[in-house]
């Protein structure tokens, strides 16, 4: 099984899947605004389309966290 | 010799003073018999000793935002000694606060923060000079006001003025702590000059209202107890210069499964401030929405 670990954990690669296809794929909150980090480095938003995932990719998704806003 | 009670007598033998209990402290560092009690627990600490117990009473740091984060932060600061904490918050105490704000209390309620804040930490540690200011930090005022500190602590509720911090303190050099929480997570990085900044994680602030605040989606109040005690506790190694700060790392958990974990970064070579190519020479007021930013201003400083 091709795998790719995803926020730590390990995660089945499928064929063909981009960056994009991952956010939808994982239900990822806030997809509009997540930060992605590939291999320890970070992707632009505009590659997330075109950036396709190989065995032992790992990503991070980092997400913003901002507080109380009274 | 001074004789404060028979548990803790305190001989002056010339450059030693020894505490009963075998706590043996160099005197030259200048430190009174209350101090030496009041930091024992630190003074013990091999990695901390008199020297680093002066280096904090030396300190000068800055908590941006008197609220769920600046109050642990502020009573863990004030506690260890820190000799100057400045508050810059320019809210009054609302009663919603009390559910995470512990530095206020419910007669608080209607009272400005920093001045709030200032009373209870002035209780715990008289020593501590707090400087207070009641206000917003902005894009007018932030250089000049971080400026007097040694180090910067993000305690703020919003991400225009996260995102003001990180660019001030990485034009201005300083190094800070970027924290944030919401429902029941919690992420923290530490910053100083040549590593990953906030901006190079996340490029730009969001549109207004595009991520729930807590006013909104709501906060476990613990949770800001969990993620400011860590960034005092960050505060405390940069000044004692101990341990491994949380640079190039990003800290967040869950606390509903308790996971903890750390996503290693690096300074991002597109970063917007402090990449290659800088876009973000000035600090920018980021109260609109993305596309009404003000055209960048250079501050004082």
């Amino acid at each position: 099984m091709s795998s790719l670990k995803v926020n730590g954990k390990e995660q089945e690669l499928v064929d063909e899947l981009s960056l994009s296809g991952l956010i939808k794929l994982n239900k990822v909150a806030q997809p509009e605004m997540v930060s992605i980090q590939l291999n320890g480095n970070f992707v632009i938003r505009e590659n997330y389309d075109s950036t396709l995932l190989k065995e032992g990719d790992e990503i991070d998704f980092l997400y913003f966290m901002g507080g109380g806003s009274q | 010799m001074n004789q404060l009670t028979d548990n803790n007598i305190i001989k002056n033998t010339g450059k030693n003073d020894t505490i009963k209990n075998g706590l043996t402290v160099n005197a030259k560092m200048d430190f009174t018999e209350e101090q030496i009690q009041r930091y024992s627990r630190h003074i013990l600490l091999q990695d901390v000793g008199v020297e680093g117990q002066e280096k904090i009473l030396n300190g000068k740091v800055l908590i941006i935002g008197a609220g769920g984060l600046g109050a642990p932060i502020a009573f863990y600061l004030a506690a260890a000694g820190v000799g100057t904490i400045g508050i810059i918050d320019g809210d009054v105490v609302d009663l919603s606060n009390l559910q995470r704000q512990i530095i206020h209390f419910t007669a608080d309620v209607n009272k400005p923060k920093v001045i709030s804040a200032k009373e209870k930490i002035n209780q715990l540690n008289p020593d501590v000079k707090v400087i207070t200011y009641q206000k917003l930090l902005n894009a007018e005022n932030a250089l000049e006001i971080i400026s007097d500190y040694d180090f910067i602590v993000d305690g703020t509720d919003n991400f225009p003025v996260k995102f003001l911090i990180n660019d001030a303190c990485v034009i201005a050099g300083k190094p800070f702590s970027h924290g944030g929480i919401l429902r029941f997570e919690g992420q923290t990085l530490t910053y100083v000059p040549g590593t990953a900044c906030y901006r190079c994680l996340f490029h730009s602030p969001p549109p207004p209202n595009a991520v729930p605040t807590c006013s909104q989606a709501g906060v476990l109040g613990a949770i800001a107890g969990m993620l400011g005690t860590i960034q005092a506790t960050e505060v405390l190694k940069y000044l004692t210069g101990v341990g491994d700060l949380l640079t190039n790392r990003l800290l967040t958990f869950n606390a509903k499964t308790m996971d903890f974990r750390t996503i290693k970064v690096k300074p991002n070579e597109t970063c917007p401030v402090c990449g290659n190519h800088p876009t973000v020479t000035g600090l920018v007021d980021y109260e609109q929405a993305v596309c009404d930013i003000k055209s960048h201003k250079v501050s004082v400083g």
